[in-house]
């Protein structure tokens, strides 16, 4: 691994995006044209507001830079770029941490622009900062990044990859607790949700939600999804091989 | 004379077909090899198995004293895959310059390369947007940028002009001159007059490997493209 193949690495990808204006457009606007619509759903009751929107700025993240890199990481590997980079002298980790530094960037200006949106002109209310649920933000965001590069393997066409959305995302979205409080869910299912990431995250928001500082159940829930991401990029790169058959 | 490349008892399966049958072939530094054989003889198995890429069943490839795949081979050859793969969502001067940084090389290089395949006027369009034959030097220029000892180029001059294919040969035949090492697949056999030496293979073994000369000599005619039929012929009556 070298810091000048990452750094040139990630500007290609944030070069590459760059082009793609109406992408970029997406990426900022529509979770601002969904906060609106859950605005105008919980008009008269504030507190679901907090709670549902609170737990979007969370979850946007994760489907959409799910989906942006599985489709990424499907390009390099269907065009042959990716057997092309594997004759120089790039590394995986290069490749990997390149993909997370470049979309963990995007996340951030997304996760910084939906938040503002949120807490200023929606009056979303939180005990803690902004800065918390922005930072929360960016890790679902780098969970995203990191099981779309691993299921970018098992998809052979850009079809299949976009199929791996609800298998991935929304069981995760069903069993975070959004819906139902995960200890009132049946054992089996909430044993489900344990093994989860988005559970974690989601927590970690509403311990935002209800507390002015930072709590150890936040840092632990943020710990576990950092983990998560760990686990994920290094399975990635347990599928990316310079040699196939 | 050295040579760059030396390939010993190859055999490769893909699926559960077995596409090289034991290949041995030798390609000397500095010249430019062509690998001509028709579609699905194994052409593209064998550069990837050269450039590192391939799993292979049994046999040595050596590439520039070193096993095939070593890392430090990795700043030394540039391969061009038969479809352009490079990114259609940079420009011409982003691709080249991405694949140049890979090697620490500078700017002003992938400049001056942009300029060598002709695309200095395109150099601030995107690849996606060029027409066909812009698009493949666009990916010849990504390997060019490093200046590697060996370059293998899968059938660069397909959908080039006849004019732009004569720029792009007499190109190949300077670097060689220069001591870089190419080998080149093609099915078009006025462009293997111009190789110094030719590796023929077919259903993944190879028929001829000699000089142009020579191989025409030995069937005892002057085109090459009657000796290619006659040798595929040869080989299937055998």
């Amino acid at each position: 691994m070298s810091v000048r193949i990452l750094v040139g690495t990630t500007g290609r990808i944030l070069r590459q995006l760059r082009h793609d204006p109406r992408t970029i457009a997406m990426m900022l606007v529509v979770p601002v044209v969904l906060l609106t619509l859950i605005y105008f759903m919980y008009e008269a009751d504030e507190r679901v507001f907090d709670r549902i929107a609170l737990i979007m700025l969370g979850i946007f993240p994760f489907i959409i830079m799910f989906l942006v890199t599985s489709i990424a990481m499907l390009r390099e590997r269907t065009s042959g770029t990716l057997e092309r980079l594997f004759t120089t002298p790039v590394a995986k980790a290069d490749l990997l941490f390149g993909y997370g530094i470049a979309f963990g960037l995007v996340a951030a200006v997304q996760a910084a622009v939906a938040s503002g949106v949120a807490f200023w002109l929606y009056d979303l209310d939180t005990a803690g900062g902004i800065g918390l649920v922005v930072l929360i933000a960016v890790t679902n965001a780098l969970l995203g990044v990191a099981l779309g590069l691993l299921f970018s393997a098992f998809a052979r066409t850009e079809f299949q990859a976009v199929q791996f959305m609800p298998v991935v995302a929304i069981p995760q979205i069903l069993l975070c607790g959004l819906f139902v409080p995960r200890e009132q869910m049946a054992g089996w299912l909430e044993a489900i949700s344990n093994v989860l990431p988005l559970s974690y995250a989601v927590e970690a928001l509403g311990e935002v939600g209800a507390n002015a500082e930072p709590t150890g159940t936040m840092w632990r829930d943020v710990a576990v999804v950092a983990g998560v991401v760990v686990i994920a990029l290094g399975l990635g790169a347990a599928t990316l091989r310079r040699r196939t058959p | 004379m050295v040579n760059a490349v030396e390939v010993d008892g190859l055999h490769v399966e893909r699926g559960k077909k077995e596409v090289l049958h034991g290949i041995s072939a030798q390609i000397p530094a500095g010249s430019v090899t062509g690998l001509l054989g028709p579609s699905g003889s194994g052409k593209t198995t064998l550069m990837r198995a050269i450039v590192g890429v391939q799993v292979v069943r049994s046999g040595r490839v050596t590439v520039l004293g070193e096993p095939a795949g070593s890392v430090s081979l990795r700043r030394k050859i540039g391969y061009v895959t038969q479809s352009p793969s490079v990114y259609p969502d940079l420009t011409v001067a982003e691709n080249v310059g991405y694949f140049g940084n890979l090697y620490g090389c500078s700017r002003a290089n992938a400049v001056e390369t942009i300029r060598d395949v002709g695309l200095a006027e395109q150099a601030g369009q995107l690849v996606g947007s060029l027409s066909g034959g812009w698009h493949s030097r666009a990916s010849l220029a990504c390997a060019l940028v490093s200046r590697p000892e060996l370059l293998v180029l899968d059938e660069p001059t397909v959908g080039q002009d006849p004019v732009l294919r004569d720029e792009l040969w007499s190109r190949f035949a300077q670097l060689a001159a220069e001591g870089t090492t190419l080998l080149v697949s093609s099915h078009v056999m006025d462009e293997a007059n111009r190789c110094d030496r030719l590796i023929l293979i077919r259903e993944g073994a190879i028929v001829a490997d000699d000089t142009p000369a020579a191989v025409k000599a030995a069937v005892g005619t002057d085109d090459l493209d009657e000796a290619f039929l006659r040798l595929v012929t040869a080989a299937e009556v055998a």
